[in-house]
């Protein structure tokens, strides 16, 4: 147990102790205390970076369950460290900030902060694991806490719908990952992502390598609200706005970029991965922008910005993926794509952290957080509007902030995908950049419009619940510090560029860096007359245009038919399951026995003779039987006709008193079939059994004592053929099939000389196969006791008095 | 003789599963007695008919028939027996607390 590994379950452990703090300790809010362990995991971590950039990735492993090759392996390289610091950077700002917006008396924050802190634990967990099982097991630790903290105000539905949704879908794509990695593990004998990608080259011919990635990405695609999995991300808004500013922005749904990232040396040379990556990812981010113009609630805006942010972020993962195919090439211009979504990452993360807690602060001042309601706050709420500025320029990819420099790189990667010569990109690259600069269009759109509707304008005529004011410091200084990260990442990019992201770019693409071909990421904020800054100008200008028209041209969204969208088509296919698997369960558990008996019945024929047939058991062989007597013929005929006469009779008595001849006939089969101590037993047994019979029918209800015979039912008549005629087939194929010779003869050579008894069937009774007798008298002695306790037991009665 | 007692056996089952699809709780009990006697018969059918005499040896004969399965025969018949007992009492009781031997009135409430 090392360091790290404590820094990965201090959370756990701090959330063990949080409830100790809110109920002890009532003065002050609990967040002061949860606030320290990310403040200090965040310094703890900057630690990493200088060893990180110099020797490499740092390992450290405790083992779990080292028969299965399962051990907690703490791996820290660019790529982990990049995630960490985010982690605890902003858990460490969001937590402030949640003291603040979070109300002491009104809200349980005990609760809040339990889950909080499990959520950063488990995220810790999942960058940091080299693991594969380990990591799978934070990241359901991470589906469930974020379950929790949307479920945070568990009395409003709306709440518990979008915890239902996003756990639905995150725990769907999270067992589907799982598929994948024990495929994985299949292929190549370890759960450790080292090895895993130590042998990526030996996997690409298997079987299980497409079904494998596909199950990965199926993971990474539902957690990083991918489409058409983003549905669950505008319902998780319903969370406290500290969690969808930390879980919902900047920290959970990356961590399927964070796998794409970390499994891309695995799979990116399968031209499989590079089309699925960044086609879902451009569509993402066009659809998402495009939706996100239509909405009215700043969190929803956000919640949509954020998807097609992770769109973003996604597709240029997947173009990255194209470098590996340029190994010779010195100046490989696809590997700047893995530098702009690295980039982008902290970026997005920076900016759209602090644009959450402007919505949060908006909301907690005016009491609404719909855009319709809202406007002219500029004045009232002066520092709120410099953040929110800052915030939307950079997320609509304008200068002198840090967003204009990661759209500039996008637009750059997006470019050079027109000279891409493999995978057909000759034909259908022209799509990539129309497609990123149409989503940037509505990325601008919306941002101004989250921006302007909200601070600029008049002041709506109706009052809000709150009379407005600039929020108190503790609630500003968070996102001023996320803004001021926006501004400083903006001008000075190159302060990330070696200490974090060249790492990172290493961890993504290791074979370049074994080759040798260390990057240099060197981002400045003007870099010539190239093709992506007319795309921005063109951004700016069709944007701006669009966004003074937008009350013209608003109605296409109407277009789309609401009963078709994702949304609908989730909820009407919840329903539906729903009602199918209740009519299905209604349809064949219909309460009757005689329907399950029959199902059973059923399979028993079915099951049998497809055996039978499939086999070839069915055999008539007609020698070594037994020559026919006159007696056994009679025999058979009086059974005959007495079950026949049980099936018409009209009364019961008819029947007991047939089924009794069938008994003692039976008993004299045994006489016939030399069975003397068969032939007493049955003959006693069978008088027994009719006398109980006799009982039942005496005691019957009066109203139902009138006879009448079985009705004729078609099914049943036809399923007791069926079983009637397989076991006879049975009994006739298995008498022709006999393999070898009964054991009979040991027991008659030894009933005499070893047990000292001369009827043979009581010896064996009692003596070679004693234990057999033991339990048939329990069997005998339970019946009793049970029909005893039956018949004295009245418990109904004695409650009714 | 095996053939005509497969053939036997094949009808005593048919009757009784046609009585234990019967809505009547009495059938269905005498329906199981019917395929007890069945598998009875069926068990020593199956070991071979009239391969000797009985197996007791005092008869001091050449061959005796196979006591195997008469021994399983027997525990069988016990259980079944056993088994018969409880369950017609069962029914009894039903008939006295439900008022009803159909089976199709006693299903459960939902």
């Amino acid at each position: 147990m090392s360091l790290l590994h404590l820094a990965i379950i201090a959370p756990f452990i701090l959330a063990f102790f949080v409830p100790f703090f809110y109920k002890k300790i009532k003065a002050v809010h609990t967040g002061w205390f949860v606030l320290i362990l990310p403040a200090i995991l965040f310094a703890y971590f900057l630690r990493f970076l200088p060893a990180v950039k110099n020797q490499g990735a740092i390992q450290e492993t405790v083992n779990w369950i080292p028969s299965l090759g399962i051990d907690f392996t703490a791996y820290v390289d660019g790529l982990g460290l990049l995630f960490a610091l985010l982690i605890t950077g902003i858990g460490s700002l969001v937590v402030l900030y949640s003291i603040f917006y979070l109300s002491k008396a009104k809200e349980n924050l005990g609760s809040f902060y339990v889950y909080l802190l499990m959520f950063m634990g488990a995220m810790l967990g999942v960058v940091l694991s080299d693991n594969l099982i380990v990591l799978y097991t934070f990241w359901e630790l991470t589906s469930f806490s974020s379950f929790l903290l949307i479920g945070y105000w568990y009395h409003r539905e709306r709440s518990r719908y979008g915890a239902q949704k996003s756990m639905l879908i995150t725990v769907f794509g999270g067992l589907a990952m799982l598929g994948g990695f024990l495929l994985l593990y299949f292929m190549t004998g370890s759960f450790s992502i080292r090895e895993i990608i130590s042998q990526a080259g030996d996997m690409t011919g298997d079987p299980f390598f497409i079904p494998a990635l596909i199950l990965v990405l199926l993971g990474a695609f539902t957690k990083s609200a991918q489409f058409p999995f983003h549905i669950w991300l505008p319902d998780a808004m319903e969370a406290p706005t500290p969690v969808s500013a930390y879980l919902h922005s900047a920290t959970m749904v990356k961590a399927g970029i964070y796998l794409v990232a970390r499994m891309s040396p695995v799979f990116a040379e399968e031209g499989t991965w590079f089309w699925l990556v960044s086609i879902f990812g451009i569509i993402t981010l066009v659809w998402a922008s495009f939706n996100a113009v239509k909405q009215t609630d700043l969190k929803a805006i956000l919640a949509f910005s954020t998807v097609s942010q992770l769109g973003l972020i996604m597709s240029l993962l997947g173009i990255g993926a194209a470098a590996l195919h340029y190994t010779q090439l010195n100046d490989n211009i696809y590997m700047a794509a893995t530098v702009a979504a690295v980039f982008h990452l902290i970026n997005h993360a920076t900016f759209k952290g602090s644009l959450f807690m402007v919505a949060g602060i908006v909301d907690h001042e005016t009491g609404t957080r719909d855009i319709r309601h809202l406007g002219g706050l500029m004045h009232l709420m002066p520092i709120t509007f410099t953040i929110a500025l800052i915030g939307t320029f950079s997320m609509a990819g304008l200068p002198p902030f840090n967003g204009f420099l990661s759209k500039e790189m996008f637009f750059a990667a997006m470019v050079n995908v027109l000279s891409l010569d493999i995978f057909n990109l000759e034909t259908y690259g022209v799509l990539f950049p129309v497609l990123a600069w149409v989503g940037s269009v509505f990325t601008f759109i919306y941002s101004m419009i989250l921006l302007f509707k909200t601070f600029t304008g008049k002041q709506p005529a109706q009052k809000w619940e709150k009379k407005p004011h600039e929020a108190p410091l503790g609630m500003l200084l968070s996102p001023i510090i996320l803004a001021a990260l926006v501004i400083v990442f903006g001008l000075f990019p190159n302060i990330l560029s070696a200490s974090i992201i060249e790492p990172a770019a290493d961890a993504i693409m290791p074979a370049f860096a074994e080759a040798g071909q260390a990057f240099n990421v060197n981002i400045t904020m003007w870099h010539g007359f190239s093709a992506e800054l007319y795309m921005t100008i063109a951004v700016v200008v069709v944007g701006l245009f669009l966004y003074v028209f937008l009350p013209k041209w608003k109605h296409i969204y109407n277009i789309f038919p609401k009963k078709l969208s994702l949304n609908a088509l989730y909820d009407q296919g919840l329903v539906r399951t729903e009602k199918i698997s209740k009519n299905m369960t209604n349809a064949y558990m219909n309460g009757s026995i005689r329907s399950y008996m029959i199902y059973i019945f059923i399979a028993f024929i079915g099951i049998l003779s497809y055996s039978m047939i499939e086999k070839k058991a069915v055999s008539f062989e007609l020698s070594n039987l037994a020559p026919i007597g006159v007696y056994e013929i009679v025999l058979a005929i009086i059974i005959t006709v007495a079950s026949i006469t049980i099936l018409f009779a009209k009364s019961r008595l008819t029947s007991i008193i047939a089924l009794g001849a069938v008994g003692y006939t039976v008993a004299l089969f045994f006489v016939l079939f030399r069975a003397p101590d068969l032939a007493l037993t049955q003959l006693v047994i069978e008088t027994v059994s009719v006398a109980l019979f006799l009982l039942a029918f005496y005691h019957l209800p009066k109203m139902s004592r009138k006879e009448e015979r079985i009705r004729f039912k078609m099914a049943s008549a036809v399923v007791s053929l069926g079983v009637g005629v397989v076991v006879t087939l049975i009994a006739l194929s298995a008498h022709n099939n006999k393999l070898f010779d009964s054991i009979a003869q040991y027991y008659i050579e030894n009933t005499k000389e070893q047990a000292g008894g001369a009827n043979m069937v009581n010896v064996i009774l009692v003596d070679f196969r004693g234990f057999d007798t033991m339990f048939e008298i329990a069997v005998l002695g339970i019946a009793a006791l049970g029909i005893f306790g039956m018949i004295k037991l009245r418990l109904s009665r004695r409650q009714d008095g | 003789m095996e053939v005509l007692m497969s053939i036997l056996i094949g009808l005593l089952f048919a009757c009784a599963v046609y009585l234990m699809l019967s809505k009547s709780l009495l059938r269905i009990i005498i329906g199981t007695g019917l395929l007890s006697h069945g598998a009875h018969l069926m068990l020593l059918t199956m070991a071979g008919l009239k391969r000797g005499t009985v197996p007791l040896l005092g008869e001091n004969a050449l061959f005796y028939t196979d006591p195997v399965p008469q021994a399983l025969i027997l525990t069988a018949i016990v259980i079944s027996f056993g088994v018969t007992a409880f369950f017609l009492v069962l029914a009894y009781r039903a008939y006295q607390e439900l008022g009803t031997d159909n089976v199709e009135d006693m299903k459960g409430t939902e």
